[in-house]
C-alpha cells in the first residue's frame, strides 16, 4: 500500500507530458509496409500535427526516388571559404530544432599541410573568412553505399534507397543511437530533447523520409534534401554557397556535373580505409 | 499446473515475510528503486538532455553498465561448468544460487538498455514478428535475443530444479541437463555477442579490435565469480545455508586464472596500441593519459589498473587462502573490471569523436540516480529470489507440508528439523 502510493510519487514528473504520441502513431507500421491508402491517411495525420503545433499547415509528401539517377555530392576543397552559410541554409531548410540547435554540416578549420581531423578547429570564430594558412572541410552525410549506420540497425528505421540517400523513419526509430557510434562520419543527430522551432521559421515544404519536423528522442541527419532534390531542385546547401565549392548531380548520367569532376579531378575520399563507399567527394581545383 | 501456480503463490508469499532487518533491507531497496524510478520519470518527459550524453559521446553509463553485468550473467556457468563437466560436488547445490544472480544481472542489463532508448514508447518494434528485426544482420538484434533467450533458459532451469525440490521428487535429466548444457555455450555468447556490438563498429578504432571479445570473456570470468564467492558468503551468514570453505576456494582457482588471462591481454593490447603509435592511439592516450588536456578518465582507469594489479597480485599468492584477503581481493576486482568494461571501455571509443573533437562525458545527478535504482532493482530482484529458494532448498518449504513459518521468529533458521522425506 504504501510502497503503491511511493511509486505513484515517483512518477509525478510524468505529469509535464504532453503529445508525447498518439494511439495512430504508436501504432503506425514500418514505412515499408505501409499501403498507399495508409500513406496517405499518415501524411495527413503528420499535417495535422504540425499545424497543431506551428500554426501552419504544411504539404507533406511521400517523395519517392525517381528511376536512373544516383545522387553523388563533389565539394571544392580547393575553394571553401568555410563561411559557414551552407550550415544555417541547412537548418532553414529541414526544420531542425533551434534550441538546442542541431546541424547537419560541421565545418573544419583545417591547418595547411595534414588531413589529421584532429588537427581542425571545429568552433572557429573570426571577423572574417578565408585565413591564412588553413584550408576548410565541411562534413555531412556521406551517403555510403556500404553503410555501417543501416547495418547496425536493429529494427531497420534506417536503410539507403534507390537513388543513393540512407533514410531515415523518423516514426519507426526508437532511439538507441547504434547508428551514431556506427558512423565514421559522425553525420547523425540525436534529438536529446523536444525540438524547439519557431513558428515563423517553419518550412511548410516537406516530405516524410525529409525535413519534416522530428520528435523527441529519435535520429536525423542529412538526406541530400530529399524534398528538394527529388523534386528536381539543389540541395540547400548547395544554392546557398557563395564560392560554388558545392556540385550535385546524378552520377549515372555521363553528362553530368558530378561525373565530370569524378573522371577529370584530383578527388580525395575520407577515411577511404573504413570502406564505407561514400557518395561524397572532396575535389581540387589543378 | 495447478500444483505449479501453488508453488509460486507460496514462494510469493514468502517474499514478503522475513525478520525486521529483511524489511530494513527490502525497506531500503524500494526506496532507492524510486528515487530511480522518479529519476526516470522525468528523463522520459524532458528526453536523454537530462544526461551527460551528447551526439559526440552518444553512450555514458547506461550502457557501460549493461556491459559489465552482461558478464556478471554469463558468469554463472563458471559454477555451473564445473559442476556438470567436471562432477564438482562441492559447488553442485550452489549452482542455482549462481543461476539466480544471472537472472537478476540480466534484468538490469534489460532495465539499462531500456532507460537508453530515446523512444521506449516504441519498444516493439524489436519484438520478432510485430516488429521490424534487422536479424541477423544488426549486433543488436543478436543481443536481444541472447539475453533474452539467456533469461529463459535461466528461468526454467532454477524453477524447474527448485519445483523439483518442493515436490520431493527428483530432477528429469531431460528436462534440464540439456538446458544446462544449452546454457553454457549461450552463456559464452551473451558476452561474446555483446563485445561484438562494439568490435563491429570500423569506424571506431578503440572498439574495432580482434581481443575485445576476449578480453570481455576473461574479465567476465573474473568479476562474476567474485560476486558470487561475495554473495554466498552473505547468503551463509543471513541464512545458515551451508555453504562450504572449499566451494569458495574452488571458484577463487577460476577467478586466479581469469585474472591472470585478463591482465594478460590487456597488457598486449596497451602494447598494440602505444608501440605502433599510429593515429588510432588517440582513444587509448585519452584514456590513460588525456588527450588536448582533457583528462577526466584518467584516474578512474589507474584506480582500475591499481585495483585490478592489486586483486592479481593477492589472488595469487597463498594470502588469499584466508578469506578475509579472498574477499578483499574480490571487492577490487569487481571494482576494478566495473570501471575498466564500463566507462573505461564505453567513454574512451567515443573520444575523440570521428570528427577529432574531443568531447567529454560526465553523468549527471539525474542519470546517477537512474542507474542506483537498477542496481537496487537488481539486489531486490536477488534477495527476493532467494528469499524463496533457500527455504526450498532446505526443504522447510515444500508440497506435502503445509509451511506456517513463525515471522517473528528469524525465520531464515530452520523452522522445523525435519526436512526432506
Amino acid at each position: 500500500m504504501a510502497s503503491g502510493l511511493a511509486a505513484l510519487a515517483a512518477l509525478a514528473p510524468l505529469r509535464e507530458l504532453e503529445r508525447f504520441t498518439s494511439m495512430d502513431e504508436f501504432l503506425q507500421k514500418h514505412y515499408k509496409e505501409l499501403s498507399p491508402d495508409e500513406m496517405s491517411k499518415v501524411l495527413a495525420r503528420i499535417e495535422d500535427e504540425v499545424e497543431q503545433a506551428y500554426g501552419q499547415r504544411p504539404h507533406v509528401r511521400d517523395l519517392k526516388p525517381m528511376n536512373g539517377v544516383e545522387f553523388v555530392y563533389a565539394l571544392n576543397l580547393t575553394r571553401c571559404v568555410g563561411c559557414r552559410k551552407c550550415v544555417h541554409a541547412c537548418v532553414a531548410e529541414n526544420n531542425q530544432s533551434r534550441t538546442p540547435e542541431i546541424q547537419y554540416i560541421r565545418v573544419i578549420k583545417m591547418p595547411n599541410g595534414t588531413f589529421d581531423l584532429e588537427r581542425g578547429d571545429h568552433s572557429y570564430e573570426p571577423e572574417t573568412v578565408p585565413e591564412k594558412g588553413f584550408y576548410y572541410m565541411p562534413v555531412q552525410c556521406h551517403q555510403c553505399r556500404n553503410p555501417p549506420c543501416v547495418r547496425v540497425c536493429p529494427v531497420q528505421a534506417t536503410w539507403q534507397e534507390p537513388d543513393g540517400i540512407t533514410v531515415i523513419d523518423y516514426n519507426w526509430c526508437i532511439g538507441c543511437r547504434y547508428c551514431e557510434a556506427a558512423c565514421p562520419y559522425w553525420a547523425r543527430r540525436f534529438n536529446f530533447t523536444k525540438p524547439s522551432l519557431p513558428k515563423e521559421q517553419l518550412n511548410p515544404n516537406m516530405a516524410y523520409l525529409g525535413n519534416r519536423p522530428r520528435k523527441q528522442g529519435v535520429v536525423e541527419k542529412c538526406h541530400f534534401c530529399l524534398q528538394r532534390t527529388r523534386a528536381g531542385r539543389y540541395p540547400a546547401c548547395l544554392e546557398v554557397c557563395p564560392t560554388g565549392s558545392r556540385k550535385f548531380g546524378n552520377i549515372l548520367d555521363p553528362q553530368s556535373e558530378v561525373a565530370y569532376i569524378l573522371k577529370n579531378k584530383r578527388v580525395f575520399i575520407l577515411k577511404e580505409e573504413v570502406g564505407t563507399l561514400p557518395r561524397f567527394f572532396y575535389y581540387f581545383d589543378v | 499446473m495447478k500444483g505449479f501456480l501453488v508453488f509460486l503463490g507460496r514462494s510469493a508469499r514468502l517474499a514478503f515475510h522475513g525478520d525486521w532487518r529483511y524489511y530494513l533491507w527490502i525497506g531500503c531497496l524500494l526506496a532507492l528503486c524510486f528515487v530511480g524510478l522518479n529519476a526516470y520519470a522525468r528523463q522520459f518527459v524532458h528526453g536523454l538532455i537530462v544526461t551527460g550524453m551528447t551526439d559526440q559521446v552518444s553512450w555514458g553509463v547506461y550502457i557501460s553498465n549493461f556491459t559489465f553485468l552482461v558478464g556478471v550473467a554469463a558468469a554463472a556457468v563458471m559454477l555451473v561448468i564445473p559442476v556438470y563437466i567436471y562432477k564438482n560436488e562441492e559447488l553442485h547445490d550452489l549452482v542455482i544460487f549462481g543461476e539466480l544472480l544471472a537472472i537478476a544481472a540480466i534484468l538490469m542489463c534489460l532495465a539499462f538498455v531500456t532507460v537508453d532508448l530515446g523512444r521506449p514508447d516504441r519498444f516493439w518494434h524489436l519484438i520478432p514478428g510485430i516488429g521490424k528485426f534487422n536479424w541477423p544482420v544488426s549486433m543488436l538484434s543478436w543481443d536481444v535475443i541472447v539475453l533474452n533467450g539467456y533469461l529463459i533458459l535461466n528461468l526454467h532451469i532454477c524453477g524447474y530444479l527448485l519445483y523439483c525440490r518442493y515436490q520431493n521428487k527428483k530432477p528429469s535429466n531431460w528436462l534440464y541437463l540439456p538446458f544446462v548444457f544449452l546454457g553454457i555455450l549461450w552463456a559464452i555468447s551473451i558476452h561474446t555477442v555483446t563485445a561484438f556490438l562494439y568490435v563491429g563498429l570500423g569506424g571506431r578504432p578503440f572498439w574495432n579490435s580482434a581481443i575485445v571479445g576476449p578480453r570481455f570473456i576473461a574479465s567476465a570470468f573474473t568479476s562474476g565469480p567474485a560476486l558470487i564467492i561475495l554473495a554466498l558468503q552473505i547468503i551463509r551468514r543471513v541464512t545458515e545455508y551451508p555453504v562450504a570453505n572449499r566451494a569458495l576456494f574452488t571458484l577463487r582457482r577460476v577467478i586466479q586464472v581469469a585474472m591472470l588471462i585478463n591482465v594478460f591481454l590487456l597488457l598486449n593490447e596497451v602494447f598494440k596500441e602505444f608501440y605502433t603509435g599510429n593515429l588510432h592511439v588517440a582513444s587509448a592516450k585519452y584514456l590513460y593519459f588525456g588527450l588536448h588536456g582533457k583528462a577526466s578518465l584518467v584516474p578512474w582507469i589507474w584506480t582500475a589498473v591499481a585495483l585490478n594489479l592489486t586483486a592479481m597480485v593477492i589472488l595469487v599468492l597463498p594470502l588469499s587462502q584466508s578469506l578475509k584477503w579472498l574477499d578483499l581481493a574480490c571487492v577490487f576486482a569487481i571494482v576494478g573490471i566495473w570501471i575498466e568494461k564500463g566507462m573505461g571501455l564505453v567513454v574512451p571509443g567515443f573520444v575523440p569523436s570521428p570528427l577529432g573533437e574531443v568531447v567529454e562525458y560526465t553523468p549527471t545527478l539525474n542519470e546517477t540516480f537512474i542507474c542506483l535504482g537498477i542496481w537496487a532493482f537488481g539486489l531486490l530482484c536477488y534477495t527476493i529470489f532467494l528469499r524463496m529458494a533457500v527455504p526450498i532448498l532446505q526443504g522447510r518449504l515444500h508440497a506435502d507440508v503445509a509451511v506456517e513459518v513463525n515471522y517473528r521468529q528469524k525465520i531464515e533458521k530452520p523452522a522445523f528439523t525435519h526436512a526432506r522425506h
